[in-house]
């Protein structure tokens, strides 16, 4: 039952029914019948809160680690490298989001530009 | 009950100019952003092997984009369909709160249920900033068509960067094509990291980075699971002990 199980066309479209639309939107509509009825800090959302942070954190990690495509041949060092000074301008210039991607980015191509000349 | 909800004083064309305004809200920072996010996301779905009208599919049925990258990423590691729909549905449980927190100020007398059962679909991180920033400016009857104005443009035009990118991602020179690969871990750290309300979550990040790639290498398949759970729940305890005894 993973994403490539089935040769026929519908089967990838359901799968992302199912386990993307389905598993997102029984959140929004429980928001919309809970209404004004749950309180935003109540400690049982701070736990939820921290395992879905978590979940999303284990996948940016992966992503960095483990890439796929031509981020797979940038060396790992470079990769962390890259988001550690991109997340820490990012903290330095006002937590604004754009300067930790341009930063990163920038220190990104940098390197693998360096690399390229070297070889 | 009101049958006059059809016959609505105020008439359509003044739905149709606050849906209008709903549309311009979206073009802002926090929307231009967001773009560059589904720039990367492109990419990433590309190289998972996900076609471009998958692609495009996933992002107006899904929309939230941190669901889409725990899709992809259950994707790529061969996930059955239950554990996939299990990573999701707990990467998106955030969605809740958020939801609840902006229904009080779509909701009006006249607007019916259904309406904000359609409308809560567009709620993910940027919609959500951006119209609990706004909404106040707007006349609680045209909340809804305002909502539906912004919310119906970001996806819209997201499905059509997707497409886009899709198409030239593959003809992109090698370092522009890891650039682009980047984009999705740099925006989602900053971005997270920046909606965080409390500690908890700051620990969350810290401890499902380092734990995510860890169970990757001894639980593949299981790794998001195991790293959410324990990275989580070790990150709500060290939160509760640093809050002193306050046992309320």
């Amino acid at each position: 039952m993973t994403f490539t199980a089935f040769d026929s066309w519908w089967w990838p479209y359901l799968f992302v029914l199912a386990a993307g639309t389905l598993a997102t939107d029984i959140w929004r509509f429980l928001g919309v019948y809970l209404g004004g009825r749950i309180r935003d800090d109540s400690e049982l959302l701070v736990l939820i809160r921290a395992l879905a942070t978590a979940l999303v954190a284990a996948v940016i990690g992966n992503l960095i680690v483990f890439p796929t495509g031509a981020l797979a041949d940038a060396p790992l060092l470079l990769r962390i490298v890259s988001v550690l000074l991109g997340f820490i301008a990012y903290l330095k210039f006002g937590k604004l989001v754009l300067v930790g991607i341009v930063v990163a980015e920038a220190v990104l191509i940098g390197g693998l530009s360096l690399i390229d000349l070297n070889v | 009950m009101n049958d006059d909800a059809l016959a609505n004083p105020a008439g359509p064309p003044d739905h149709f100019r606050w849906f209008f305004r709903g549309m311009v809200a979206s073009v802002s920072v926090p929307g231009l952003i967001l773009i560059s996010a589904f720039v990367g996301f492109a990419g990433l779905a590309r190289e998972a092997g996900v076609s471009v009208a998958q692609a495009v599919f996933m992002t107006g049925l899904v929309w939230a984009l941190p669901a889409k990258v725990v899709l992809i990423g259950a994707i790529m590691a061969g996930s059955s369909l239950p554990a996939a729909a299990l990573a999701v549905a707990l990467s998106s449980v955030r969605l809740t709160p958020m939801v609840v927190a902006l229904m009080p100020e779509l909701r009006s007398d006249r607007g019916r249920p259904l309406t904000l059962y359609l409308l809560s679909h567009f709620v993910a991180v940027t919609s959500w900033v951006i119209a609990m920033e706004k909404v106040r400016d707007v006349p609680r009857e045209m909340r809804t068509s305002w909502y539906s104005g912004l919310g119906g443009s970001l996806v819209v035009a997201n499905m059509l960067v997707v497409a886009l990118v899709y198409a030239i991602a593959g003809s992109l020179p090698p370092i522009l094509s890891a650039a682009l690969l980047l984009l999705t871990p740099i925006y989602f750290l900053t971005s997270l990291w920046g909606s965080a309300r409390e500690a908890a979550s700051h620990y969350a990040m810290i401890f499902g980075m380092i734990l995510g790639p860890l169970f990757h290498l001894i639980t593949p398949g299981f790794d998001l699971m195991a790293a959410g759970s324990i990275g989580g729940g070790a990150a709500y305890l060290l939160h509760r002990s640093r809050k002193g005894q306050s046992t309320e």
